[in-house]
């Protein structure tokens, strides 16, 4: 599930002392440098020697250092600026067929030697309850090896004045613009993993991630009436290049403004003012059955929701049954080999390599090379995701390549690959699409969501909402959210625009395990389109 | 070790206080033991003991603050942090909205500590899990739950003189159980102050009868129901709910607080008369820290006496600005409720639905709070004051503020938790009209 963490850090801490929720805050200067490499290969063979001393038939090591910087403003102020790092080693070991797990902060060769004793100790004592010895997918050591993100700047470089000044700049023009209040951050991220196993892979990676929320408030005194407008540019996995304000986006049919891999925060704020003024005085929503004309910056959520999540190999067997829940695609529907997931127009892959995504690495938290596979091939459900200690389930040789951690202190495990819907494969532009809908709503931006825990029934509202009427937009309505039932959805879908128009959306909180983990996920897609979904209206009256 | 003795805490954070040049210094220790214990499948899948200690010091250097923190305390890691902390401050931008560190204040202690959830053990940990997967095996049942417990400590300080310090723990339970061919799902939740109060042993057979009796659901058609919300069900709701009772997003009109024409709602009745909501730092049974996270003391505080609204949260800014006096904001959640249980509920009842919990509850619009969740592992149907069948899921799509118009009668409050509630809170189970169910689900 998405969690709410985000909203609770930037929300009502404006002034207090605000602990940072990701480890210790630090001074700038810090944010921009690097760990050295030799040392950390040095710190993590003595761990693999002191646990393959002890028992483990297998052991890999996790350097971690988690920087993270939130600037936070609202209308002409800083709230706040947070620079958090986190830095430490998790071990993890296979001692008589089971899985220990120990993590240190001490980065003396006698504190890592210790840890990973821990967790031999650990797996030693909790293999008496053990009913099924881990199996493990092989994976072939590939020596020392690098990765970054290939980025253009590095966010963590740029002076803290340039963010304060954009982030003003950007709430100037959606006051000027007729916001009462706005809202917006700038949440930049760099994970420095350092992986190596007693498969003999040294892997250094440099991960970074960007994202700027906004919230634009605008209010009706007389009638008491609010409504708010988010951003339409979502997360990457890109540098500080990915905020450009030269950028003009692309103008969608209906006059609405979307961004690809250059996001024009001070243009999305002054039409995120103007459309939240048209939101107060819109139509409402006759409840009823819609065609639907879905736009990636809402589409992305859908998908991660009603495929991503029931597609975990973990959920589908049970593990997540006290949390997150378990899944509607059972095993059963997949050995058939012929379970319509969605019609012959739907094709869902998992990936961890597209470029400027959340989920892109070279390698995977267990050292597997990333890759790309389909789950749900021209509407038949074909595959899962899976991890080294799952691949023989599928009877599958290899991993997957989807294990995460969302700190060197936590074990990693299953996360949800980027997930995505293949653009269609014969030319459609957005515009043609609309202009074959009689009866349909075009929605942009993500709003509420929420799924049940077997991801069958969903609800989902959006940003932007538009009356299609005889292949031509005619208004701005509101108080729209349309219920699903994931299979019927998925199968109503009739059409899906061509690769010129795949976008990526994402979040940075998709939340799973008991302690919970967070993760970054993108979900690419072009505009499509899904006929005869249900359609409530939200407005109430609290009298 | 990671709990400081409130003597260590002090001489800590003095020195910390100290070191610093800044105009003011506020720091922060707090320290935790969190043991857990994870199973699904009938079997142990994690376990773990996380130690950690946070030093979180801030600075100001007239309207301009910085914050740093550090998880180390030998003297050169203390100067460390202070400097760190003096930087950002340097760094930062004028925060026009800056309140200086508060003055010395007095903190009446609480309940928070009780030895015997403080002294949970590996192995008590491991009986638990044995204690649910047992007879869940013997009965065709699957077994997936969480027990996580914590022993804390927390400290703070300021350069005005102000200092506080107080022990706490906590402990959280809850397990799934399914039928082995995935028709039926029950769950129960404990949270609690002290230990001694759970029993795995017992609570098991709830979710074990819920997941049983739940295998044969039946459809009925959406629409408004006259509902039974187990304590679980409705804590959700009512705990979104509470940021609309902030005063600032009232006062600019953005809250279901908000009135129409400006200002906000405090005073007026926007409840049925049967609701009383409070907090109290010294419940019997949901203690919780005497200060908030600004250090001001936290009092009993009427939040909604008899349907009216008698509380909004004041930052100490909003507070100054608008003229009011800035009081510690709430911990627990306290809402007033009777004698009856959820099954006495169930027996004065002709016609319902009974709801074990809900479920990914999303806000669908702030204007009214409107919220859309789904009901989970146990929902069935009442008639004639018996429960008579299992029913399949639904979707709510429903305003608490609406809910808590159309209470027909309310319960003993119980102890409740939620994963995504700042709030400890006493919640009764209640009787509601009309309550909004807009489609089905398929999920078990």
């Amino acid at each position: 599930m998405l969690r709410r963490e985000f909203l609770k850090m930037s929300g009502a801490g404006a002034g207090a002392l605000m602990l940072p929720i990701y480890g210790r805050a630090v001074a700038a200067d810090v944010l921009a440098t690097t760990m050295d490499v030799a040392t950390k290969k040095k710190m993590a063979t003595v761990a693999l020697n002191a646990a393959t001393k002890n028992g483990a038939s297998y052991c890999d090591v996790r350097i971690g250092r988690y920087l993270r910087q939130f600037v936070i403003t609202r209308e002409d102020r800083v709230e706040n600026v947070v620079n958090t790092e986190s830095m430490g080693t998790g071990i993890r070991v296979i001692v008589n067929g089971t899985w220990g797990f120990a993590a240190t902060s001490d980065f003396s060769e006698d504190g890592i030697a210790k840890a990973a004793v821990q967790a031999t100790q650990i797996a030693k004592a909790n293999s008496k309850f053990q009913t099924e010895p881990v199996q493990l997918a092989p994976v072939k050591g590939v020596g020392d090896v690098s990765w970054k993100t290939p980025i253009v700047k590095n966010s963590m470089e740029v002076p803290l004045k340039e963010k304060v000044d954009l982030l003003m700049s950007v709430n100037g023009a959606a006051m000027k613009a007729g916001a009462d209040y706005i809202r917006s951050t700038l949440f930049l991220v760099n994970e420095q993993k350092y992986f190596a196993s007693t498969d003999g892979s040294y892997i250094d990676q440099d991960v970074h991630r960007i994202w700027a929320p906004m919230e634009v408030t605008v209010i009706d005194k007389a009638t008491g009436k609010f409504r708010t407008r988010e951003e339409l540019g979502g997360p990457r996995g890109m540098g500080y290049e990915y905020l450009d304000t030269r950028s003009k986006g692309i103008a969608l049919p209906g006059g609405a403004v979307v961004y690809g891999s250059a996001y024009n925060m001070i243009d999305d704020a002054v039409a995120a003012a103007k459309q939240a003024r048209n939101k107060l005085k819109a139509r409402s929503v006759k409840p009823g059955r819609y065609d639907l004309v879905l736009d990636p910056t809402h589409l992305w959520l859908t998908i991660h929701e009603s495929v991503g999540h029931p597609l975990e190999l973990d959920r589908v067997l049970g593990y997540e049954a006290n949390y997150a829940g378990t899944s509607f695609a059972t095993i059963d529907k997949w050995q058939s080999k012929n379970f319509k997931y969605g019609s012959d127009k739907v094709t869902l892959f998992a990936d961890k390599v597209q470029p400027t995504t959340l989920g892109a690495v070279a390698y995977d938290d267990e050292g597997v090379k990333t890759g790309r596979w389909d789950l749900v091939k021209d509407g038949v459900l074909v595959n899962y995701q899976a991890i080294r200690d799952q691949a023989h389930i599928l009877g599958l040789k290899e991993s997957q390549g989807c294990c995460y951690a969302d700190s060197w202190s936590n074990v990693q495990f299953q996360r949800m690959a980027n997930v995505s819907l293949a653009a269609g494969k014969t030319p459609l532009s957005v515009a043609d699409m609309i202009k074959n809908v009689e009866n349909g709503i075009y929605i942009i931006g993500d709003g509420s969501f929420s799924i049940d825990q077997q991801r069958y029934n969903a609800q989902f509202g959006g940003q932007l909402f538009y009356e299609i009427k005889n292949g031509q937009i005619t208004e701005q309505i509101e108080d729209v959210a349309y219920q699903i039932r994931t299979p019927e959805f998925w199968n109503a879908c009739s059409a899906v625009c061509d690769e010129r128009d795949y976008r990526f959306g994402g979040s940075f909180f998709d939340g799973k395990g008991q302690p919970s983990q967070v993760s970054a996920v993108s979900h690419g897609s072009s505009t499509a389109r899904f006929d005869g979904i249900n359609v409530i209206n939200t407005a109430r009256s609290l009298g | 070790m990671t709990i400081y003795t409130e003597q260590d805490a002090k001489t800590l954070l003095q020195k910390v206080i100290k070191l610093s040049k800044a105009d003011e210094c506020t720091a922060t220790i707090e320290g935790s033991i969190n043991g857990n214990i994870r199973f699904a499948r009938n079997s142990v899948s994690t376990s773990g003991i996380i130690s950690n200690a946070e030093l979180a010091v801030q600075v100001a250097f007239g309207k301009r603050v910085g914050i740093a923190t550090i998880n180390e305390f030998d003297d050169a890691s203390l100067l460390r942090v202070v400097q760190r902390a003096e930087e950002l401050a340097r760094l930062a931008p004028e925060n026009p909205e800056f309140m200086p560190a508060i003055a010395k204040q007095t903190y009446k202690p609480t309940d928070t500590f009780v030895a015997s959830t403080a002294a949970i053990t590996p192995d008590y940990r491991a009986q638990v899990a044995a204690d649910c997967i047992a007879p869940c095996k013997a009965n065709k049942l699957v077994a997936a739950g969480f027990l996580s417990d914590a022993h804390r400590f927390s400290a703070i300080a300021n350069s005005k003189g102000n200092f506080g310090y107080q022990q706490s723990t906590a402990a959280d339970f809850t397990c799934t159980v399914r039928t082995d061919d995935g028709r039926g799902s029950g769950w129960v939740a404990r949270n609690v102050a002290d230990i001694r109060d759970f029993s795995a042993k017992s609570d098991i057979q709830i979710a074990m009868d819920k997941a049983s009796r739940s295998a044969e659901a039946k459809a009925l058609e959406p629409g408004k129901y006259t509902v039974i919300m187990e304590p679980a069900a409705s804590a959700g709701l009512i705990s979104f709910m509470m940021f609309g009772f902030d005063a600032r997003r009232a006062d600019e009109g953005r809250s279901f607080l908000t009135k129409k024409g400006g200002g906000n709602k405090v005073g007026e009745k926007v409840f049925d008369e049967r609701v009383t909501l409070y907090a109290d730092p010294a419940a019997p049974g949901a203690a919780v820290m005497p200060w908030d996270e600004d250090g001001l003391p936290r009092e009993r505080t009427s939040i909604v006496n008899k349907g009216v609204v008698d509380y909004l949260a004041y930052s100490r800014y909003w507070a100054k600005k608008q003229g009011k006096k800035a009081v510690g904001q709430p911990g627990n959640l306290i809402m007033v409720g009777g004698d009856k249980s959820t099954m006495d509920l169930v027996k004065s009842t002709k016609k319902g639905v009974l709801v074990t919990r809900t479920w990914y509850i999303r806000m669908v619009d702030p204007q009214t709070v409107l919220l859309t969740g789904l009901t989970r592992d146990g929902t069935f149907y009442i008639e004639n004051g018996e429960i008579k069948y299992p029913i399949k899921n639904f979707r709510f799509n429903e305003s608490p503020v609406i809910m808590l118009n159309n209470v027909d009668e309310i319960g003993k409050p119980e102890r409740v938790a939620d994963d995504e509630s700042p709030f400890v809170m006493m919640i009764p189970p209640m009787k509601i009209r009309e309550f909004t169910f807009t489609s089905l689900s398929d999920a078990v």
